[in-house]
């Protein structure tokens, strides 16, 4: 049956972050043709598709017969804006079973261009009533954005976490962002940048939040065996996890304690890792806060401790513990979800691709998404070498 | 307690098989919550079965006091009303029977608010047959 490790070999990024001229199926079909460019799969041999998007627009089904893809595993799982990390984890799963061989994962987005900075400030409902969990959340008017302020203020009630602490990420993720040419935000910031910046839910100010962007991203896995034959040094999927603790915000039983308390574990386990040994970090930078919390869960120091973490150690591509050094959520790219850019990142890294913000000998690189507001935490160790 | 606060506008629940009584209890001016006499425990959101051992819950009513887990004041909300209302205060409170509810902290200033404020319900009055609750800060010490 031959080596069935599953990695990765082809990577794609489409244009971003602003890209009024195209669509979401523009993005799809931009990411996936320079990652096949990137790879030399040959888009025949793709058997197995995984994706989510709008329904009838770019659901898995629907891009199935979009993109012509006679497949022999498909997933359209939805868990937010880490499913990529799901992906990850149920494809290699289904190469490693012989279940298929060649994988397609696809994101692309015009949320920007089509919707504005809406994302993060408005009410996920319409029409004047609302069923299911929500109709305990909506007629309080959360936004998404609040969500998270409240996770926020728990954590500096419980642990003395400040927003001077928090502020430090953004200024980390932007000196990365200015390594990137495509970044949406590329000007340095200081902390009193970002606390001077307007409130949106307290404690989380303007510059707390993600960009709001264009983009897509491709991702074609493989087996080892397969591998051998393409253009890049493949990348091993060394251990994947998901969990979930709630969907709602309001559902969240302990809201300092995400899911990836569970899931990263988990990938290290598999992988045979410890946090010591990460040299790159993606972590989902929906807001500063969502980055404190997973470094925590993630086991980089114990939890309650993340404030004096990042008092004493640089998120920067060339500091201490090297995270989003694509420039993050925070600063470069978030076109609604935002997990498949960890990943390619992640690669990019591994592969020594990263431009300026190479970070020498990179062998091990930890992807941990978060889907939903804190719901969903799906974590992917890659490597140079296999587990 | 009757709320003092406006709900023209909010999009309002819909409500299921599993939260039918919760809101029927509400209109009435009750809180009530689900219990598991199995586990002796209390759940909210209301479910077709218990969370944690699978059988199907009573109702009770609670108490209908608290205190407030965390919060945050919105200041920037871009679906109506809710962005004629910043800033207002969106709060988690932990019920003295055990679980927690999202709501609007009303009659307090955003400076006023915080962590471990004892606070009560307090029921909207009745729109299209549903009394929304509120909560508020507690009239006595508790």
């Amino acid at each position: 049956m031959g080596d069935r490790a599953p990695t990765i070999v082809g990577i794609g990024l489409s244009d971003y972050p602003r890209t009024p001229h195209l669509d979401s199926l523009a993005h799809h079909g931009l990411a996936i043709r320079r990652a096949l460019d990137d790879s030399g799969v040959q888009k025949a041999d793709i058997d197995g598709l995984l994706c989510f998007g709008s329904y009838g627009i770019d659901d898995a089904v629907t891009m199935a017969e979009i993109l012509g893809i006679r497949y022999n595993f498909l997933d359209g799982t939805f868990a937010g804006g880490t499913v990529f990390e799901y992906y990850v984890q149920h494809a290699a799963a289904a190469i490693e079973h012989g279940d298929c061989d060649t994988v397609l994962i696809t994101y692309g987005s015009d949320l920007l261009s089509k919707q504005g900075r809406t994302l993060g400030t408005q009410l996920y409902a319409s029409g004047n009533r609302q069923g299911g969990p929500l109709q305990f959340e909506i007629p309080y008017g959360s936004p998404l954005v609040s969500g998270y302020a409240l996770a926020a203020r728990r954590h500096m009630h419980q642990y003395g976490t400040t927003s001077e602490q928090l502020a430090r990420i953004a200024v980390d993720t932007r000196f990365n962002a200015a390594a990137n040419p495509l970044a949406m935000y590329r000007d340095p910031l200081t902390v009193e940048d970002v606390l001077a910046s307007r409130m949106i839910s307290d404690p989380l100010h303007m510059l707390d939040c993600c960009v709001i962007s264009d983009g897509g991203g491709a991702i074609l896995m493989t087996t080892a065996e397969r591998a051998r034959d393409l253009r890049q040094a493949p990348v091993y999927i060394r251990g994947a996890a998901t969990a979930q603790t709630h969907w709602n915000i309001s559902a969240m039983p302990d809201f300092t304690v995400t899911a990836a308390a569970q899931s990263g574990p988990a990938a290290f386990a598999k992988a045979g890792i410890s946090p010591a040994d990460v040299d790159i970090l993606m972590l989902y930078d929906s807001f500063t806060i969502t980055v404190l919390l997973l470094l925590e869960d993630l086991g980089f120091c114990p939890k309650g401790d993340g404030g004096s973490f990042l008092d004493a150690n640089r998120l920067t591509y060339n500091g201490d513990l090297p995270t989003n050094t694509d420039g993050g959520g925070l600063s470069s790219c978030h076109p609604g979800m935002r997990g498949i850019f960890l990943l390619i990142e992640s690669v990019r890294q591994l592969r020594g691709q990263a431009g300026t913000a190479q970070v020498p000998d990179a062998e091990i690189a930890v992807a941990c998404g978060s889907g939903g507001q804190l719901s969903c935490m799906g974590t992917v160790v890659l490597g140079k070498e296999r587990a | 307690m009757t709320a003092d606060t406006p709900v023209e506008g909010r999009i309002l629940p819909l409500p299921n098989s599993s939260t039918k009584p919760f809101w029927e209890a509400a209109a009435r001016g009750e809180l009530v919550i689900q219990w598991c006499e199995q586990c002796q425990e209390a759940q909210f959101h209301p479910g077709p079965l218990c969370r944690m051992c699978g059988a199907e819950p009573d109702w009770k009513v609670a108490s209908g006091r608290g205190s407030i887990y965390t919060y945050t004041v919105v200041h920037q909300s871009r679906t109506p009303p809710f962005d004629q209302l910043v800033p207002y205060i969106v709060a988690m409170v932990d019920l003295d029977e055990g679980p927690r509810m999202m709501t609007n902290v009303i009659g307090c200033a955003a400076d006023d608010v915080h962590v471990g404020m004892r606070v009560e319900v307090a029921f909207a009055a009745e729109v299209d047959g549903i009394a929304l609750p509120f909560w508020q800060a507690a009239s006595e010490a508790t």
